[in-house]
């Protein structure tokens, strides 16, 4: 069993947004030899969600949640390694493909929600901006994906959500993968015309859905 | 007689206006920007700016900025779709033209959005045209019924049909320039014509911070060479794309319009360009870029002082409304902003018929706001004095009875010093009551069945002729085969 003192300092350091702090909990715990599944379920993980918590109550607001997301992100950039080196797989909620769509280099929304989705436990391959159509596909096989989310910010570039869907129907590739869009000019509307499985307003309401989608 | 004033505002004094140029000075020769157009990139390179080719980041210095800053004509003058009526954009000029480019448009009957179509890209472009207080078209709102492919310069072709004002546009795709470019001149008759009398104004956005894609750089190139003006359309988001701070903003806003302006210059010297944008202050609770805010409001402001200051013709996007149907908030946020961009003497004005983030129009409220700009117009007109002495003379015959309406100095000044509204409600209760109770948006689309009763103010038949030539052949060239029917 690990300290709880030292647990709650994790969540803490997490909820405040404390990088070095984090990095140290995860260093320490490294080297002492702690069950690193414990530290991350009981000790990072709980402070994820209490920042989502106090997104939700609207006490935080986008620069809290993202920097808590990235000092998640930092202490299990350390963890994961050594979990690895164990032969141990962190638990994943599911792995997603993301990416923000050809002709639009706007990455802003996209680094939003990839940050959430890995905080909240999704393994997340970004592909950064300007990715192809077929890249998205592409990966997502290769990498056996559970989910492929595109985002745009321009009008023109949205209808390029619509294209991929359309050429997974024709690669019978239709409901492999979850579809998430999102972004500026898109509505659930739209998601529900080009049938799209989703459409988040914002990243915690992406990891929210994509959260119900991998329970169905 | 006294000059008469003309109203205006300004943000910040001079002292602040210079730290930022000089800030974003820095920034361009330190830092640099990424230009991943491989054109401009040389052109760049040989102008004299250091370039780092692994990250297509080039560091331009404040010498060569300079320099392209004395090449830029500070007052560019466009022309309407006949070559008759001549526009001003400098100065403190002002002309407004609608907010683009929407994807959806706001049914007034139901209050939802929808995809647009090529019959409300005419019904837009028609009521546009009919605006007395909107100078320019805009290719405002995207077509749903036609491939994405060719979007760009389909919504110039309807708009160049139904509509004789100056339009603001831009393309989608690194080949929409020629077809665009085509129309444009067919219009004029040739390339020249087209060059000396600007017809069309293109907008390119760099992607905050500091990036130039393959896209907007070409047709910064493109447009430089014809003549077109190009209208630079920074856009950092505070805090998620640009400095949280609105000073922060205004130095990254200047350095990106600046390189943009250098790019131009390099590719053309001399060529048109305008001071422009539409960055936001970026909603830290919802992620969301509202125009509407105040603060965006006194960035786009503050701005366009910098833009004057540098000595260039200035735009921005102002008197739109995130409100997602015409209630309250579409008018108050588009009447504040209308407002401010006059009196900051912004010179092209996007922004009535806006709602949603701009992302989607609707016709209703462009008519709404095309008041909303009679009153803006009218405000930085100012005070002016009619008569000397101003009013002791009108008193001299005084008495109890005594009276204005019929006086011949009433008659003669009351159209001159002031405006009468159209879809503004000024009834009695009971003539508002009897006319059935209606709110501005309901005599909006009253006065919009009325508008679209009108003939169009067509355009002459040789020409059109050659702009559907241009368009299908382009539409052809995307494998379309026909385009969608035309009706007035």
């Amino acid at each position: 069993m690990i300290d709880k003192k030292i647990l709650s300092d994790m969540n803490r350091a997490v909820v405040e947004g404390n990088k070095d702090d984090a990095q140290k909990l995860a260093i320490q715990a490294i080297d002492e030899n702690w069950d690193l599944n414990e530290v991350i379920e009981n000790g990072f993980v709980p402070g994820i969600q209490k920042a989502g918590d106090l997104w939700e109550k609207g006490d935080y607001f986008l620069p809290e949640l993202i920097t808590s997301a990235e000092t998640m992100k930092a202490a299990m950039s350390l963890l994961q390694p050594e979990l690895k080196k164990k032969n141990l797989t962190a638990k994943t909620l599911g792995k997603a493909v993301i990416g923000t769509i050809e002709g639009d280099i706007h990455d802003i929304g996209k680094n939003l929600v990839a940050s959430i989705l890995s905080a909240n436990g999704f393994d997340v391959i970004d592909l950064g901006a300007d990715v192809k159509i077929t890249s998205f596909i592409e990966t997502a096989l290769e990498e056996k994906a559970d989910f492929i989310c595109v985002s745009t910010l321009l009008t023109t570039t949205m209808l390029k959500q619509k294209n991929l869907i359309e050429l997974l129907k024709s690669k019978n590739l239709y409901g492999k993968f979850k579809v998430l869009v999102g972004g500026s000019p898109v509505n659930s509307k739209w998601a529900q015309d080009i049938g799209a499985d989703g459409y988040a307003e914002n990243a915690m309401a992406a990891a929210k859905i994509a959260k119900s989608l991998i329970r169905t | 007689m006294i000059k008469t004033q003309r109203p205006k505002y300004r943000l910040l004094n001079e002292a602040f206006v210079k730290k930022i140029v000089n800030e974003s000075y820095l920034i361009l020769e330190k830092y640099g920007v990424f230009v991943e157009n491989k054109e401009a990139f040389t052109l760049l390179k040989n102008a004299g700016a250091k370039t780092d080719e692994s990250e297509n980041r080039v560091f331009i210095p404040q010498e060569l900025v300079e320099k392209s800053l004395s090449e830029t004509p500070p007052v560019i003058e466009l022309y309407d779709r006949e070559g008759e009526q001549k526009f001003t954009v400098g100065n403190d000029e002002i002309h407004f033209d609608p907010g683009s480019a929407a994807v959806t448009v706001l049914d007034h009957e139901s209050k939802s959005q929808r995809r647009a179509k090529t019959e409300d890209l005419i019904r837009f472009a028609r009521v546009t045209d009919a605006m007395e207080n909107i100078d320019f078209q805009s290719t405002g709102i995207i077509s749903s019924d036609i491939p994405e492919i060719i979007s760009d310069s389909y919504r110039l072709y309807i708009g160049l049909q139904f509509s004789r004002k100056p339009v603001v546009t831009g393309t989608f795709r690194v080949e929409g320039f020629k077809p665009m470019h085509d129309m444009l001149a067919a219009v004029r008759g040739s390339a020249q014509n087209l060059a000396d009398k600007p017809l069309a104004i293109f907008d390119a956005c760099p992607s905050p911070p500091l990036k130039w894609s393959n896209l907007t750089t070409q047709s910064l190139i493109d447009s430089a060479r014809t003549g077109i003006p190009s209208e630079l359309i920074s856009m950092g988001m505070t805090g998620a794309t640009s400095p949280v701070t609105l000073a922060g903003t205004l130095v990254q806003h200047t350095a990106e319009n600046l390189s943009g302006l250098v790019i131009c210059q390099v590719a053309e010297p001399g060529s048109p360009v305008i001071f422009g944008g539409s960055p936001a202050s970026f909603d830290m609770r919802k992620g969301t870029t509202p125009m509407g805010a105040i603060e965006t409001m006194m960035i786009d402001s503050a701005y366009s002082q910098i833009g004057k200051y540098l000595n260039l013709p200035t735009h921005a996007y102002m008197g739109l409304s995130d409100s997602k149907l015409n209630d309250n908030q579409a008018g108050l946020e588009s009447g504040i902003g209308a407002v401010l961009a006059a009196l900051a003497g912004v010179n092209v004005i996007s922004g009535p018929g806006m709602l949603d983030f701009e992302s989607c129009q609707s016709l209703e409220k462009l008519v709404i706001d095309n008041e909303i700009c009679g009153m803006a117009l009218r405000l930085v007109k100012g005070i002016a004095q009619r008569d000397e002495p101003l009013a002791v003379d009108l008193f001299q015959d005084i008495t109890t009875e005594s009276q204005f309406l019929s006086k011949p100095h009433t008659r003669k000044w009351y159209r001159e010093e002031h405006i009468f509204p159209g879809i503004i409600d000024r009834d009695t209760y009971d003539e508002w009551a009897g006319k059935g109770k209606k709110s501005a948006a309901q005599r909006a689309a009253d006065k919009i069945k009325e508008i679209l009763e009108q003939p169009v103010s067509g355009i002459d038949t040789s020409i059109q002729k050659e702009l559907t030539k241009i368009m299908l052949a382009d539409a052809e060239k995307n494998g379309l085969t026909s385009l969608p029917e035309i009706k007035g």
